[in-house]
């Protein structure tokens, strides 16, 4: 294998595994640190500048970082990544002085955002303070799209979503609450950019028999969580039944709960390890006694004069074909009546761009997706851009950030007449974190507790009232001993080949056997020969030059504890422990100077 | 110094030895010796044998005196017995322990200055009397705890860290034991795991005195230019007689080699050692011959490491004594009481 090319960012990037699979690329270890020294503010404004919402996220995120986390790997489970950025959310300051400031002139560009959810706010939080006159229009009253109509108030209060859509609005960003139902009327109002942000906004349909004369009692999921959002709905029948077995359909469920629903039930088409929900909020809805019934396929709703009375449900099991594709086919057994007062629909979510004029020049899919640039978020129409769910289908708040960010640093160029192809390289730092012969500007001893989990209030106050929080949050202790998890993998084993003289102190004190020393070989050969065979082909091994023996370093990142015994135990500091931190580049002159 | 303890965590997919144990349950605490001193190395090494060989931990007695080297065995097997004597006091003791319970492996870790200068004569007779033991010296040529003096074994001409040349002669520890009737004497190199690993192991089935000289870098006071103990010296210098893979009778591996140049040597208790001879002319069963290679190779300015020579038939002290089989902890009064009736034969005997 050639020498790893270190001075990638990508490489040391990758290593840092959370930040790495985070859409928004948020600085994770960075700031669990901040937490361990009790600096909240300085960690909250960390996760600001990257994500925008971190008191929101660290309730609802999707935690794309979690699965990736090393610690997962090294024991059982991952560092409680999401539930510590919400650490920072609970116990920092007033953070309104750190903030940027609105614009103190307008630089005359005008930015229209459709829909003020997160893609549009984090595009107008990008954009606002470098003078964009950035008006948000959305069809509900108040800002926040989703977030707020969706995510049921008992996991993330309302207080939490006006104080960060705040935080956006406050930078001088305008929110209009008007439905547009003409991109044409919009794109003649003489903006500079129009930025699409309007979310994946239907929510699909079943038609059984039985759907139009039950229709009462019938619901769609996610505009049922809207009106139970905005108080239009307050209660609901005692036997209800969930359909669909994503997130959507553990908030339609445990929002029944405590709504008058006292014997509720999930029911999905598919296996239960196939459902699209993450097993955290399966766990929290079975925790609050609601069963979720796999492998029926409903075919019926049953009723009796215009009332629904049940749901007739076809017994399935899952077989493979000889491709391998799973297929559901009738067990033959007889059917099952499950009898119920109302039923929510959550089987999935649509995007629907009704407003959108043919002739605008937006090229659209078969899927009847618009045609988006994955890298700059432009649409076919010059100036158009498009982000979150509306770019490329349902996904998360994280990733509706991430597309805003992006889209925010293309109309920035677009308007400052550059290329908005030429993507501005994000901002890496590595440094020294040696202090004294054995001391590290990091904790670096590992600490061997198992994840702490995050007290719930009490089932039964928390069923009461559809605004009371379940999630207490960690406390300041429990805080700190879970940041005390996080293995720093920012703080990267870096290695000088021309100092090393091969006394093997590395390979032996490594608790992992991560390090070895021997021959080159092909990449496969190699992983097979080293200390510990590095199975895991995601995970990159560190190839130094040829040292004097002819032989070569060889370091499977995989499982590294980033303990730092490998550069204490080095005589000659060809090992060191280096801070690597990447931030990514946001619109402003930094994104036009590096372009 | 490192202060912090070795995390706990280890590879999940770590190998495990036919007790069970993986290598990390054969460790010690954390090293408190200068960072990338040879002396860790050989720990590791050792910690990688016994582990090879799935050695019970309690089963091994390590032993050492006064020194860098001496403090070593804390490093490893932190489940074994271990005495830390008297300077240069190691081998009437660890010969002492033997006496009383044959059935422990013996482990002397030992210095330069333990063995060759303060405890040469001690040296000297445990090895003479043939004890069944490894006898390991941890030689960097120097007397690190006292800021790099000369030891006994630093060669001539080389030089201090300041630069000041050594005049003295050395003593060569691997010819002292050789005349001495070690029947297992080996050279190595810290900085050589490969070569070191299946000596050690191959010293701890032999039944007799084994003895290696184990070269180990001061990486603070010995590794710098001019010092023929250095980690580049070393290496460049090292006349590697051949290179072994210790075989147990229980699971043979083959190793890949050119024919011709393998020998199997076939120890007394049915075990095999795989000697892959890198000097054609030198056989290890040949303790005249060793002598001489071992003279000619030092002529050269080189460093003759490997195995110097084997007696695969040894004896040892409990042999040459003939004292009773089992441990003198498990004797019970009708063992060592004989009663009226012998000690009335006895008295015949001497009238």
């Amino acid at each position: 294998m050639k020498p790893t090319d270190i001075s990638d960012p990508a490489y040391f990037h990758k290593v840092v595994d959370c930040q790495w699979a985070c859409p928004a690329h948020t600085p994770v270890p960075e700031y669990i640190r901040l937490i361990a020294a009790g600096r909240y503010s300085d960690a909250y404004m960390i996760n600001w500048k990257s994500n925008v919402f971190p008191g929101i996220l660290g309730r609802t995120c999707d935690r794309p970082c979690e699965p990736a986390c090393r610690r997962g790997r090294v024991e059982k489970e991952p560092v409680a990544i999401c539930r510590l950025k919400r650490v920072t959310a609970d116990y920092k300051d007033d953070v309104t002085p750190l903030m940027p400031k609105p614009a103190a002139q307008k630089n005359g560009k005008r930015i229209a955002c459709i829909g003020a959810g997160p893609a549009s706010l984090t595009v107008a939080r990008d954009l606002a303070p470098l003078g964009y006159e950035v008006t948000v229009f959305d069809q509900d009253p108040k800002a926040g799209g989703f977030m707020r109509t969706q995510i049921p108030k008992f996991r993330l209060p309302e207080t939490v979503i006006d104080e960060e859509v705040g935080y956006v609005l406050d930078l001088g960003v305008k929110f209009r609450h008007q439905k547009i139902d003409s991109l044409k009327s919009i794109m003649s109002k003489g903006y500079d950019a129009v930025f699409v942000g309007t979310g994946a906004p239907r929510g699909r349909d079943l038609d059984c028999p039985g759907r139009k004369e039950a229709a009462a009692n019938i619901h769609i999921g996610i505009d049922w969580l809207a009106s139970v959002s905005f108080g239009h709905i307050d209660k609901i029948g005692k036997r209800v039944v969930v359909l669909g077995g994503g997130n959507t359909a553990m908030d339609c469920c445990r929002s029944s709960r405590r709504l008058g629903g006292e014997d509720v039930k999930v029911v999905v088409r598919s296996g239960f390890d196939e459902m699209k929900a993450s097993p955290w909020e399966k766990e929290d809805a079975m925790h609050e006694g609601i069963p979720i019934l796999n492998y029926l396929v409903p075919k019926e709703f049953t009723h009796d004069n215009g009332k629904l009375t049940g749901v007739v449900f076809e017994k399935v099991k899952a077989v493979r074909d000889e491709k391998g594709r799973r297929d559901l086919v009738p067990t033959g057994e007889p059917d099952m009546l499950i009898e119920c007062d109302d039923v929510l629909m959550a089987v999935g979510q649509e995007n629907s761009f009704p407003w959108i004029e043919k002739d605008v020049g937006i090229a659209f899919d078969r899927w009847g997706m618009p045609k988006v640039d994955p890298v700059t978020f432009e649409s076919t129409a010059k100036g158009v851009f498009f982000g979150g769910d509306s770019a490329f289908g349902p996904k998360n708040i994280i990733t509706a950030v991430a597309h805003g960010h992006e889209a925010a640093v293309s109309i920035d160029m677009m308007l400052n007449g550059q290329d908005i192809r030429q993507r501005p390289s994000p901002l890496t730092n590595l440094v020294s974190q040696k202090m004294g012969i054995h001391e590290w500007s990091y904790d670096n001893g590992v600490a061997l507790d198992t994840r702490y989990k995050v007290p719930l209030e009490d089932a039964e106050i928390a069923l009461k009232d559809i605004r009371t929080e379940v999630e207490l949050g960690f406390d300041v202790k429990l805080a700190f001993a879970e940041a005390q998890r996080c293995l720093n993998c920012d703080a990267e084993t870096v290695f000088t080949d021309k100092l090393c003289i091969e006394c093997d102190a590395c390979v032996d004190i490594c608790p992992m056997d991560c390090i070895t020393f021997t021959e080159n070989g092909e990449e496969g050969d190699l992983r097979m020969r080293l200390n510990a065979p590095a199975h895991d082909t995601s995970q990159d091994l560190y190839v130094s030059g040829e040292l004097k023996t002819k032989r070569i370093m060889v370091k499977d990142e995989d499982l590294c504890l980033h303990c730092g015994l490998c550069a204490e135990r080095c005589p000659t500091g060809a090992w060191d422990m280096q801070k690597f931190y990447l931030e990514m580049t946001h619109a402003g002159a930094a994104c036009r100077s590096k372009a | 110094m490192t202060y912090l303890p070795k995390p706990k965590f280890h590879h999940p997919d770590i190998e495990t030895n036919e007790l069970g144990f993986t290598h990390r349950d054969y460790e010690g605490p954390i090293s408190t010796l200068c960072a990338g001193c040879g002396h860790d190395s050989i720990s590791g090494a050792i910690i990688r044998a016994c582990f090879e060989l799935s050695i019970e931990p309690h089963r091994v007695a390590k032993l050492s005196g006064i020194g860098c080297s001496s403090k070593t065995p804390t490093y490893f097997l932190g489940q074994s017995h271990g005495f830390n004597t008297v300077h240069g006091r190691m081998p009437s003791v660890l010969t002492g322990a033997n006496m009383a319970n044959r059935d422990l492996l013996y482990l002397g870790v030992s210095g330069d200055g333990d063995s060759a200068s303060i405890g040469f004569g001690q040296f000297a007779h445990a090895i003479r009397r043939g004890v069944n033991m490894v006898y390991i010296v941890e030689n960097n040529g120097v007397y690190g705890l006292t800021k790099g003096q000369f030891s006994a074994t630093s060669d001539k001409g080389s030089k201090s860290k300041k630069g000041v040349a050594n005049r003295d002669t050395p003593i060569d520890l691997v010819a002292m034991a050789l005349q001495l009737g070690a029947t297992f004497v080996a050279r190595s190199f810290s900085g050589d795991k490969g070569q070191l690993v299946p000596l050690i192991k191959a010293a701890i089935e032999h039944k007799g005195a084994a003895f290696i000289d184990c070269i180990s870098p001061c990486v603070a006071f010995n590794n710098h230019e001019g010092s023929t103990k250095s980690f580049d010296y070393v290496r460049a210098h090292n006349a590697a007689l051949n290179s072994l893979d210790f075989i147990t009778g229980r699971a043979p591996i083959t190793a890949d080699y050119a024919p011709g140049s393998v020998e199997d040597v076939k120890l007394h208790d049915g075990t095999t050692i795989k000697l892959h001879k890198l000097a054609e002319d030198h056989d290890v069963r040949d303790k005249g011959a060793a002598i001489s290679a071992l003279h000619r190779i030092q002529a050269r300015g080189e460093i003759a490491t490997g195995l110097v020579y084997l007696d695969s038939d040894p004896d040892d002290l409990h042999a040459n004594l003939n004292t009773i089989a089992r441990p003198l902890n498990t004797l019970n009064d009708a063992d060592i009481v004989p009663g009226v009736a012998a000690l009335a034969k006895i008295n015949a005997a001497l009238r």
